[in-house]
C-alpha cells in the first residue's frame, strides 16, 4: 500500500516539471493506458484494417467485373494454394470470408466504439479517463492480435484451398467437417480474441459511464452519444458471450470430437445458426448504434438547436437494443422454421423500423426551424440520413418472410445490408471523423477536400450497390465468383462505382497529409456555439490527462448545454 | 405535460395497436382458412392449361436436336425456358425487378411486393428526401436567422410512431396471409420429390415413383450455349416434374447445407444435413425454371444451378417410365394416403425435425465430384 501511494504521489509531483506527463514513445504507444492514445491507436488501426478489407473488395469487384474467372487463379497461387479449379474458387470464399470479418470486427467496431468511444466518451461525460485503463490497452492488443490471426488464417490450409471459406458466418457444418485443415481453427480463434476484446471494452464503458460522470451530469443530461456507447456497451456484453460460446462448440465440434452441430451425433446444424445470429442481429445494430449517436451530435452542433425531442432518442435507441434481441430469425427464414415462428419474426422485426423512424423523423426536426451551416461533418451527416433511410426500407421489405423466400441470399441482401453498413455505419465515422479530426489532431482539415471526399464517395457508393437491388431482385445469388451472363451488365457498373469510391478514399487521404502538414492549428471550440459538450472547453489536442479538476453540471444546465455558463469556450 | 396524462395515453395507444394487430391476425386466419377449403378446385384451370400445353410442344420437339431425349422421352428445348434473370441488353426493365412468376404464391408475393412495398419504400425515401430539400434551402444559416429552441412537440412525436405503426400493419396483413398459404399442407396425392443437395451438385429423388435419383450437374457454360441454353444455369440432367399438380418438394443436404432456390417460382429451402424440409409447389405451366445454390457451400457453390423441367402430366409419366420408375396403382395411393394422414396433420411446418434423419443419406453419389470442369 505504502508502494502504491509513494508512486501516486511521485506521480503529481512530476506535473510540477512536465504538465503533460507523456511516457516515452514505446511506453506511450504500446503499453497505453491514456483513453486518448488508446483511441487514436483503435482509429490507426481501423484505418488500415479498413484499408486491407477494402483491397479484398477491390479483388472481389474486379473477378465480378465479368462472368468467368479471371483472377482468383493468380490469388490462389499468391496465397501458397494449388493451381487448379478448386483452389481457385475457393479464394473467393476465402475473400467474402476475410472481406466480412474485417470490416465488421476490425474496421467499423474498433473505430465506432473503440477510437471515438474511447475518445469521446470520457470526455463527454467530465471525467479523466476510462475506468480501468489497463483494461482498456488489454481490449485494444487482443483485437490487434484476433485481426493477425484472421490474417494468418489466409495462408494456412483450408480444406479445398489455403484460408477459411466459411463466409463470416461460419455455418456448420461447412466450417466443421467441410473444411479440413488449421485455416477455420485460426479464424475461430481470431473471433475469441476480437470478441474477448469487445466484452472487456463493454464492462469498461458501463463502468465508465454508471461511475464516472462529471458531477450533476445525471443519465437524462447524458450527451446522446454517450448514450449510444452505453446501450452498445450492453449489447456486446449480452451478444459476444453467445457467439463466443457457439464457435468455441465449432472448435470442439472440429478437433475434440463433439457433435453439437453434427446431425450423426445428435447435434443439429440449425443450432449454430440460432446461436449465430442471437450474437449476429444485436451485432449490426452494435455496428451502428453509435454512429446514430454522432449524427445526433453533429446534426445537433450544425443546426445551432438542442437535439429534438432527447429521451425519444435515447429510449428509441434503448428499444432498438432490446428488440435488437429477439428478431435473430429473420437471418434464418428459409432454414425451414415453424409457420409461427416465421410470422413472429416477421412481425418482431417490422416493429424496429418505428424507433429508427423516430430517430429519423427527430434527426430532421432537430434541423428544422435551425440556422444550419453545412459544413462537412453536417454533409456527412445528411447522407447518412438519407442513404440510411434507403437501407432501412429495404430492410421492411427483407422482414416479410414471405417475400424473403426470394430475396434471402440474394444480392438484394447484399446492396440492403451494404446500405445501412457501407453507407451508413461508415458515413457516420466519416461525419464522426471529420467532426472530431481537428480535436484530436490540433490540426483543421481541408473543408474543400473533405467536400469533395463526401460527394465522390456519395456517388461512387451509390453506382456500387445500387445495382446490386436489381442484381438480387433478378435472381443472383450472393457469394459467388461467377455468374450466368444475364448478370453481366449491372455487376459491370458495380464495379465501376468500386473505381470511384478508390478515388474518394485517395481524396480522404490527401486530406489527411493536408492537415499534418500544412493545416492551421485547431482551437478549443472550432465548430463555434453550436457545439456545446465538454469537449469544446477542451484545447485541440486536449491536455494529455484532462479534468484533473472534474467539471461540473449545474442545474442550470439541460442536456444540451455543458458549457459553464461565465466561461466562453476555450481558444487555444 | 402532466406524466399521469402521457402514461394515459401511451397506454392508450399501445393497446389500440395490440387490438389492431390482433385484429390483423385474426383476419388472415380466417382468409387462410377459407381458400385452404377450395384448394383444389384452384387447381384445376392450372391443370387444364397444362393439359393443353403439348398441342403448343410439339412442334418444339423436333427442333431440339443436341440428343435431348431420353428413352422415349424428349426434352423441352430452349424456347421453353421461362424462369431465368433477363438481361440489362435485352430488356433493362426487366433486369431491374424481379423475374415473372409462374406459381400462385409467387404472383401473390411479386404482387405484395409491386403495389405495396415498392410503392411505400419509394414514399418514404422520396418523403426523407423531400424534408431534407426542404431544410436545406429553408434553414440555411443566415445573418440575422435565430434558429429556434423548440425541442418537443407531443402530437407530432406520437404522429410520426402512429403513422409508421398503421403502415407496417398495412404490409403485416397480406405478409402473414402469404406465410399461410406457402405453409399449406400438402395434399395426400401430391408427387414426392426429395432435392439432395450435394458438393456440389443436386440430386432428384422420385420417392413415390421407385425412389429413383437423378443426379444433376451443371453444364460447362460453352456446351450450354451450344445447345442454346443459358450458361451457368444449365444442367446435364433437369428435375421433371408435372405441371399444375402439386409437388412435394422436400430439400435435405449430404454433406453441408445447401439451398434450393428457384427465383420465378418464388421457391428457397434450405437443404440442411440431417434435416427433412418439405413445401408444396404447384407450378402453373409447363416450361423450363431455372435457379441456383443458395446457400454458401464451399469451392463450387457457384456451379451447383437448378433446373425444372415442368411438363404435362402425362408426358411426365413417359420420363418417369424411361427411368425406370415405378407408379402406384389407385389403391396403393389411397393407402399411402391414409398412412401419411396422421402425420400430414402435423406438417404445418416444413416438417423441422419429424422427417428421417438422413445424415448418410447421401454419402454415396453416384457421379464423381468432377464430372463437370467449370471453365
Amino acid at each position: 500500500m505504502a508502494t502504491t501511494a509513494d508512486t501516486f504521489q511521485a506521480h503529481t509531483d512530476e506535473h510540477h516539471h512536465d504538465a503533460d506527463h507523456k511516457p516515452s514513445f514505446f511506453a506511450r504507444w504500446f503499453m497505453s493506458t491514456n483513453h486518448k492514445d488508446i483511441g487514436t491507436l483503435y482509429l490507426i488501426f481501423a484505418i488500415c484494417a479498413g484499408l486491407i478489407g477494402g483491397t479484398i473488395s477491390g479483388i472481389m469487384r474486379a473477378e465480378l467485373a465479368q462472368p468467368g474467372i479471371q483472377y482468383l487463379g493468380w490469388w490462389a497461387q499468391m496465397m501458397g494454394g494449388a493451381n487448379d479449379v478448386n483452389t481457385a474458387l475457393h479464394m473467393w470464399n476465402v475473400f467474402i470470408t476475410a472481406h466480412g470479418l474485417i470490416m465488421v470486427f476490425f474496421m467499423v467496431m474498433p473505430a465506432m466504439i473503440g477510437g471515438f468511444g474511447n475518445w469521446f466518451v470520457p470526455l463527454m461525460i467530465g471525467a479523466p479517463d476510462m475506468a480501468f485503463p489497463r483494461m482498456n490497452n488489454v481490449s485494444f492488443w487482443l483485437t490487434v492480435a484476433g485481426f493477425f490471426s484472421l490474417l494468418f488464417s489466409m495462408f494456412v490450409p483450408g480444406g479445398t484451398g489455403p484460408g477459411a471459406g466459411t463466409g463470416w458466418t461460419v455455418y456448420a457444418p461447412l466450417s466443421t467437417s467441410g473444411s479440413v485443415g488449421p485455416a477455420v481453427d485460426f479464424a475461430i480463434f481470431s473471433l475469441h480474441l476480437a470478441g474477448v476484446g469487445s466484452i472487456l471494452g463493454a464492462t469498461n464503458f458501463i463502468t465508465t459511464i454508471f461511475n464516472m460522470r462529471a458531477p450533476g451530469m445525471t443519465l437524462h443530461k447524458m450527451p446522446l452519444f454517450v448514450w449510444s456507447v452505453l446501450v452498445t456497451a450492453f449489447l456486446l456484453l449480452l451478444a459476444l458471450p453467445v457467439l463466443a460460446a457457439a464457435i468455441t462448440m465449432l472448435i470442439t465440434d472440429r478437433n475434440f470430437g463433439t457433435t453439437f452441430f453434427d446431425p450423426a451425433g445428435g447435434g443439429d446444424p440449425i443450432l449454430y445458426q440460432h446461436l449465430f445470429w442471437f450474437f449476429g442481429h444485436p451485432e449490426v445494430y452494435i455496428m451502428i448504434l453509435p454512429g446514430f449517436g454522432m449524427i445526433s451530435q453533429i446534426v445537433a452542433t450544425f443546426s445551432r438547436k438542442p437535439v429534438f425531442g432527447y429521451l425519444g432518442m435515447a429510449y428509441a435507441m434503448v428499444a432498438i437494443g432490446v428488440v435488437g434481441f429477439i428478431v435473430w430469425a429473420h437471418h434464418m427464414y428459409t432454414v425451414g422454421l415453424d409457420v409461427n415462428t416465421k410470422m413472429y419474426f416477421t412481425a418482431a422485426t417490422m416493429v424496429i423500423a418505428v424507433p429508427t423512424g423516430v430517430k429519423i423523423f427527430s434527426w430532421i426536426a432537430t434541423m428544422w426551424g435551425g440556422s444550419i451551416e453545412f459544413k462537412s461533418p453536417m454533409v456527412w451527416a445528411m447522407g447518412f440520413i438519407f442513404l440510411f433511410t434507403v437501407g432501412g426500407v429495404t430492410g421492411v421489405v427483407l422482414a416479410n418472410g414471405g417475400v424473403d423466400d426470394n430475396l434471402h441470399d440474394t444480392y438484394y441482401v447484399v446492396a440492403h445490408f451494404h446500405y445501412v453498413l457501407s453507407m451508413g455505419a461508415v458515413f457516420s465515422i466519416f461525419a464522426g471523423f471529420y467532426y472530431w479530426f481537428p480535436k484530436m489532431s490540433g490540426r483543421m482539415h481541408s473543408e474543400f477536400l473533405a467536400h469533395l471526399h463526401f460527394w465522390v464517395f456519395f456517388v461512387g457508393v451509390n453506382i456500387v450497390f445500387f445495382p446490386m437491388h436489381f442484381l438480387g431482385a433478378n435472381g443472383m445469388p450472393r457469394r459467388i465468383p461467377d455468374y450466368a451472363e444475364a448478370f453481366a451488365f449491372w455487376n459491370h457498373v458495380s464495379t465501376i462505382g468500386y473505381m470511384i469510391v478508390v478515388a474518394s478514399v485517395l481524396i480522404f487521404f490527401v486530406n489527411l497529409v493536408y492537415a499534418f502538414t500544412a493545416g492551421r492549428r485547431a482551437e478549443g471550440n472550432y465548430w463555434g456555439p453550436g457545439a456545446t459538450t465538454l469537449e469544446w472547453t477542451l484545447s485541440s489536442p486536449p491536455p494529455f490527462h484532462q479534468f484533473e479538476t472534474l467539471p461540473v453540471i449545474e442545474e442550470h444546465h439541460d442536456y444540451h448545454d455543458h458549457l459553464p455558463r461565465d466561461a466562453k469556450p476555450a481558444t487555444a | 405535460m402532466p406524466i399521469a396524462a402521457a402514461y394515459r395515453d401511451i397506454r392508450r395507444l399501445v393497446f389500440g395497436v395490440l387490438a389492431l394487430v390482433g385484429l390483423a391476425f385474426a383476419v388472415q386466419g380466417v382468409s387462410a382458412a377459407a381458400p385452404a377449403a377450395t384448394a383444389p378446385e384452384a387447381s384445376a384451370p392450372a391443370a387444364a392449361q397444362a393439359d393443353a400445353a403439348p398441342a403448343k410442344g410439339e412442334p418444339a420437339v423436333g427442333a431440339d436436336a443436341a440428343g435431348n431425349t431420353d428413352g422415349g422421352y424428349e426434352h423441352l428445348g430452349p424456347e421453353w425456358i421461362k424462369g431465368q434473370p433477363t438481361a440489362f441488353e435485352d430488356s433493362p426493365l426487366k433486369s431491374m425487378t424481379f423475374q415473372d412468376q409462374y406459381t400462385d404464391d409467387g404472383q401473390f408475393a411479386l404482387g405484395m411486393n409491386d403495389y405495396i412495398l415498392a410503392p411505400v419504400i419509394v414514399f418514404i425515401s422520396a418523403f426523407v428526401f423531400f424534408l431534407l430539400l426542404v431544410v436545406v434551402v429553408r434553414y440555411r444559416r443566415r445573418e440575422g436567422r435565430e434558429p429556434s429552441r423548440t425541442t418537443h412537440n407531443t402530437l407530432i412525436e406520437v404522429i410520426w410512431t402512429i403513422v409508421p405503426v398503421l403502415i407496417l400493419i398495412v404490409i403485416a396483413v397480406p405478409s402473414i396471409t402469404l406465410l399461410a398459404r406457402q405453409y399449406k399442407t400438402a395434399p395426400a396425392d401430391a408427387i414426392t420429390i426429395k432435392a439432395t443437395g450435394y458438393q456440389w451438385y443436386w440430386g432428384y429423388t422420385y420417392s413415390d415413383n421407385g425412389g429413383f435419383e437423378v443426379i444433376s450437374n451443371m453444364l460447362p457454360p460453352e456446351e450450354a450455349e451450344a445447345r442454346g441454353l443459358p450458361g451457368h444455369l444449365a444442367v446435364d440432367n433437369r428435375m421433371v416434374v408435372p405441371a399444375g399438380v402439386p409437388l412435394r418438394i422436400q430439400t435435405i443436404g449430404a454433406d453441408v447445407i445447401h439451398s434450393f432456390a428457384v427465383p420465378s417460382l418464388w421457391f428457397k429451402m434450405d437443404a440442411v444435413p440431417g434435416r427433412l424440409n418439405e413445401r408444396v409447389l404447384t407450378i402453373q405451366e409447363p416450361g423450363i425454371y431455372y435457379g441456383q445454390c443458395s446457400e454458401l457451400c464451399g469451392a463450387r457453390h457457384g456451379y451447383m444451378p437448378i433446373a425444372i423441367e415442368a411438363v404435362p402430366m402425362d408426358k411426365w409419366r413417359q420420363w418417369v417410365a424411361s427411368k425406370g420408375g415405378s407408379f402406384g396403382d389407385e389403391a396403393e395411393v389411397t393407402e399411402a394416403a391414409d398412412i401419411q394422414a396422421p402425420a400430414s396433420a402435423t406438417e404445418g411446418a416444413p416438417a423441422a425435425g419429424d422427417g428421417p434423419t438422413a445424415a448418410d443419406d447421401g454419402n454415396a453419389p453416384s457421379v464423381p465430384l468432377d464430372a463437370t470442369e467449370p471453365a
